[in-house]
């Protein structure tokens, strides 16, 4: 008997802390967005089960204490297999911040670094469609890309040369989820960077747009305007695992627990850590019989509602 | 068979092998000595490499010397692509993203034959990856697939020059149009094996647009407008990425007499652009930046977007010539102009601004 209870009592608490909101995430809730790049066999559509990310990116105050803990991790130790030579160059030593601020999102990161220091506190890197699905909201919209001013603002983060000093986390506001700076911070690593450039055809890869570059880039897409999305899918594109990038950080996220069923499939793929291994096929619609960008539906409303391309009859935004 | 008749009969299968060795794949001898074929049954003919040498990369307006070597070299070219606030126009600021620093990016100058090895870096102060795409190249993206680079990374790649003409070399990476519109092109020429014939002045300029949010003149940094661009509406046409960059103490020199040859690129994103220098006919046009004179005595002639064009002149009245975008609200609105001084002796018999002007005399009173 007092097994029993001991049993259920241990049951109960891991039931509750599976349940409760890890600490400095958010949950974001499932749904369906339209990702920039897509393989031949996969929908228009694609589905992203609920999930939680990290509310900033990983400062370095926190990749401080993962590799005071794992020493391998440190700048003198780290193999150069695993980080190239810009490996947390904007650190005074391995243990040493110098002018680099605690609450910074750290950078010079390389994406098995980010992978490590995800397993080491039991969480992962998100996906890319994770990763693009919590960034298209807006301040108020779980998708706010048609809002008035979306991609302009996001161009104009793009545009802008890189600031002196690196800015603290939280500089932008929080999104519709309550995560802060998905744009105008840095990059961030996701698990499956290199597989939204891959089709399924392994042997097609030379040809089908491996680095996403010119009129190649354009073929493909789904939207020729979101200017942004084919900023990020072209840093991707020129990115190798041990790379360090000035402006390249990362958040983490974890799989919510939604039901005692296996989860459904969001687009895990065998990059990404801890996530179970699903079909990314599993629950998309059957792929459309003509290339989709030339005959899809749009699933917005056109840009604007009174006037073609051509015939400006609203004045133009200036 | 008698054994004469057999020795004879070898004799003939000897010298048969022997011509058809010597005339197998390759081997084309001739009274000038060993082959220069190096690779045979292609069906381009690669001269083989002597030495190498580091490309000597001007800034526009200016041109690296003519090329007098007469064989293929490995050419070694560093390029680094740079992001900076510069000047776009008085008191207008904008983004460039730039190969070297300057848009146009630099004028990459060999010859036909030659060897490239290019080495792209991009510096650590860039915030997206940039590459390359020279319309010189044969090969998967122009070398735009191979050259990517992230901030803070570089890499290199080879390419045999096999085709001279000049041409556009420009940043590839996704969203073209937006690394285009920020800045990144410039020229490489080919020059052909025997070189260009001989001018007194040689200039590069390079057209192009900038999509602003801010109309054109408004003052500040300016950001970069997507659906101006996307309307193919620009508010600045410009040469040598920005107003005045060739008027006032800017402008190009020649004297009386002087043959110029002007290597004139269109950067884009999306206008063609009709040159015209205004007071001067061109003699000849290398239309479309290729290695023909395909025409004579030319007003003006169209550059396509991500192309060029090659024209060569004889000054033969000083004065002031001015290079426009015939698309006339471009030269006078958007910044499409740009001046060549030309000083030396008068020629009234050519030209006579002199005859006297006055009102008109009217009949009786």
């Amino acid at each position: 008997m007092p097994r029993l209870l001991v049993l259920t009592a241990v049951f109960a608490l891991g039931t509750g802390a599976a349940l409760a909101q890890p600490d400095g995430m958010v949950l974001v809730r499932g749904g369906t967005y339209r990702p920039l790049y897509q393989s031949a066999t996969g929908s228009a559509e694609v589905a992203v089960a609920a999930f939680y990310l990290s509310e900033t990116a990983v400062t370095n105050a926190e990749y401080l204490a993962f590799v005071r803990a794992n020493p391998e991790w440190r700048r003198s130790n780290v193999r150069p297999l695993f980080a190239d030579g810009g490996y947390l160059r904007h650190w005074a030593g391995d243990l040493d911040l110098g002018r680099a601020r605690p609450d910074q999102p750290v950078v010079y990161v390389s994406w098995f670094a980010a992978r490590a220091y995800a397993a080491w506190i039991g969480r992962r890197l998100p996906t890319t469609d994770e990763w693009e699905y919590a960034a298209s909201a807006s301040e108020t919209r779980p998708d706010g890309r048609r809002e008035e001013g979306y991609t302009r603002r996001l161009l104009a983060w793009y545009g802008r040369p890189m600031p002196r000093s690196m800015p603290p986390v939280r500089s932008t506001p929080a999104n519709y989820w309550g995560v802060y700076d998905m744009h105008g911070l840095v990059w961030e690593w996701v698990g499956d960077f290199t597989s939204a450039l891959i089709t399924a055809d392994s042997r097609a890869n030379r040809d089908a747009n491996s680095r996403a570059f010119c009129a190649a880039g354009a073929v493909g897409a789904s939207d020729f305007e979101d200017y942004a999305a084919f900023l990020r899918f072209g840093f991707r594109g020129g990115l190798e695992a041990h790379y360090t990038v000035p402006n390249l950080g990362f958040r983490t996220a974890l799989d919510a627990p939604t039901s005692w069923l296996p989860c459904p499939a969001s687009s895990a793929s065998p990059f990404s850590w801890g996530s179970p291994p699903s079909s990314p096929h599993a629950t998309r619609p059957p792929p459309p019989t003509s290339p989709r960008w030339i005959s899809a539906p749009r699933s917005r409303p056109p840009r604007s509602t009174t006037t073609t391309r051509r015939g400006r009859r609203t004045p133009r935004r200036r | 068979m008698t054994r004469s008749r057999l020795f004879l009969l070898a004799a003939l299968v000897a010298l048969a092998g022997a011509l058809t060795l010597s005339a197998c794949r390759g081997g084309r001898v001739s009274a000038d000595g060993p082959p220069a074929v190096l690779i045979a049954d292609a069906e381009v003919t690669l001269p083989p490499i002597r030495g190498e040498e580091r490309a000597v990369l001007t800034q526009a307006p200016n041109v690296p010397p003519p090329i007098t070597r007469d064989y293929a070299t490995r050419v070694i070219v560093e390029m680094e692509t740079v992001e900076l606030v510069k000047e776009l126009a008085p008191g207008v600021e904008y983004t460039f993203w730039t190969f070297g620093g300057d848009t146009p990016g630099p004028f990459i100058r060999v010859r036909e034959g030659d060897l490239v090895e290019f080495h792209l870096t991009n510096a650590e102060t860039s915030t997206v990856p940039h590459n390359i795409d020279l319309h010189a190249v044969t090969g998967p993206g122009g070398g735009a697939e191979i050259s990517m680079v992230v901030p803070g990374h570089a890499t290199a790649f080879e390419f045999r020059a096999l085709k001279p003409g000049l041409y556009v070399y420009h940043c590839a990476t996704a969203p073209v149009g937006l690394h285009v519109a920020n800045g990144m092109y410039g020229l490489i020429l080919v020059e052909p094996a025997e070189g260009l014939p001989p001018v007194d002045k040689e200039f590069y300029v390079m057209q192009s647009e900038f999509y602003t949010a801010g109309a054109m003149g408004e003052p500040g940094l300016q950001a970069f407008d997507l659906d101006k661009a996307v309307d193919e509406e620009p508010e600045y046409v410009v040469f040598n990425g920005r107003v005045g960059s060739l008027t006032g103490e800017n402008a190009l020199k020649a004297s009386v007499g002087e043959t110029v040859r002007l290597f004139m690129g269109n950067g884009g994103p999306n206008l063609t652009s009709s040159f015209h220098v205004i007071g001067e006919i061109f003699d000849r046009v290398y239309g479309e930046g290729g290695t023909a004179v395909n025409q004579a005595n030319v007003q003006t002639t169209g550059i396509p977007a991500g192309g060029s064009t090659m024209v060569e002149f004889t000054l033969d009245v000083p004065g002031r010539y001015t290079l426009v975008d015939h698309a006339l609200f471009r030269a006078f609105n958007k910044g499409a102009v740009g001046i060549l001084e030309v000083t030396g002796d008068e020629h009234p018999e050519i030209f006579n601004e002199r005859m006297g002007s006055g009102e008109i005399a009217r009949a009786g009173r």
